[in-house]
């Protein structure tokens, strides 16, 4: 009876604190801060930190990524898009930012390489197993002449 | 002749795989190439650090082969590169700009003070605005600008004696002389 009364008591200040961290870490936020968040944070998530490399801008913590978000984020508050945004980051840094390269010349062995792979090696493997056929139906035929040979002569 | 293309085909795929993976162990992902490369320097205009009232600009480097270095206080590998900077400073090659990136004014000051100052004239970029716009992304980083404001090479990370004597001074005095 104690040790639950005890429990309880612990689980209410903890929920407790839990609220009133909850509602002085948030701020008033209003419906269209909350949909521009949520926009800055997917296009963030498609472009490379350069001091880190292997995270993301909204993930890294560089002081850098900090100063590239305030900068979309004014970039964004003033109107511009998501492609203005990308390109204001592009013709800075290149397109290294971008986590998902573009189409484009230099880009065409990597985009398109894979799939070139692919079809080629399915052509190796259609032209190995056709030549297979034929010789192991050759053989077969050798084999039966054979038997009709040795059949005969005995 | 079909044969030895049978044969010789995956070994010379194999050797181009092995050559292309090879030079990739020598190359480093930190060198990001800059698209600034053959573009018109970013314009700016900062504050002095040593005359808070005076203001420097691009505009005022107009017609002269000039270096920007970006620095800080905070920097731990423009420790190495500094003593190499001020030595060229002293050959009286090509004026050096340095922009104080992200630092407290004092403290780049009294970094000045201690270690010797290299630069024509010290900037200040407080909050990495500038650098976002020349695309620094790891102090330090040096760029060459020509006579007509075009960057012509950048330096990530320190520059050695090596960089400095192989490319930088060649290209400095073949901008300067065009």
């Amino acid at each position: 009876m104690r040790v639950t009364s005890l429990a309880g008591v612990i689980a209410l200040g903890l929920v407790a604190t839990v609220f009133a961290l909850a509602s002085s870490i948030a701020p008033a936020q209003t419906p269209a801060d909350a949909a521009l968040d949520a926009r800055l944070k997917r296009l963030e998530l498609t472009l490379r930190c350069l001091v880190c490399q292997n995270q993301t801008l909204a993930d890294s913590d560089a002081p850098l990524a900090a100063d590239l978000r305030r900068e979309i984020r004014e970039l964004a508050q003033g109107g511009k898009s998501d492609d203005d945004i990308r390109g204001f980051l592009t013709s800075r840094y290149g397109d290294f930012v971008l986590y998902d390269p573009p189409v484009q010349r230099n880009t065409f062995v990597l985009w398109f390489g894979p799939f070139a792979l692919l079809v080629a090696g399915a052509a190796i493997w259609w032209r190995m197993g056709r030549r297979r056929a034929r010789e192991s139906q050759a053989a077969d035929d050798g084999a039966a002449a054979a038997r009709g040979r040795s059949l005969l002569e005995s | 002749m079909k044969s030895a293309w049978r044969w010789s085909l995956p070994f010379l795929v194999f050797a181009a795989l092995a050559v292309f993976l090879y030079t990739g162990l020598f190359r480093d992902p930190r060198e990001v190439p800059s698209p600034l490369i053959g573009k018109p320097a970013p314009a700016f205009a900062l504050r002095d650090l040593h005359e808070p009232g005076r203001t420097f600009g691009t505009t005022d480097m107009r017609g002269q082969v000039w270096l920007l270095n970006v620095w800080a206080s905070w920097c731990e590998s423009c420790r190495i590169e500094h003593p190499l900077l001020v030595d060229l400073a002293r050959q009286k090659i090509v004026p050096i700009v340095g922009l104080d990136y992200k630092d407290k004014d004092d403290l780049g000051k009294k970094w000045l003070a201690d270690r010797g100052n290299p630069y024509s004239v010290s900037i200040v970029d407080g909050d990495g605005r500038v650098g976002i716009d020349w695309g620094v992304y790891g102090v330090p980083e040096t760029f060459v600008v020509d006579k007509e404001g075009i960057i012509r090479y950048k330096q990530i990370g320190p520059v050695n004696a090596d960089v400095l004597a192989k490319t930088i001074v060649p290209l400095v005095r073949r901008l300067q002389q065009s």
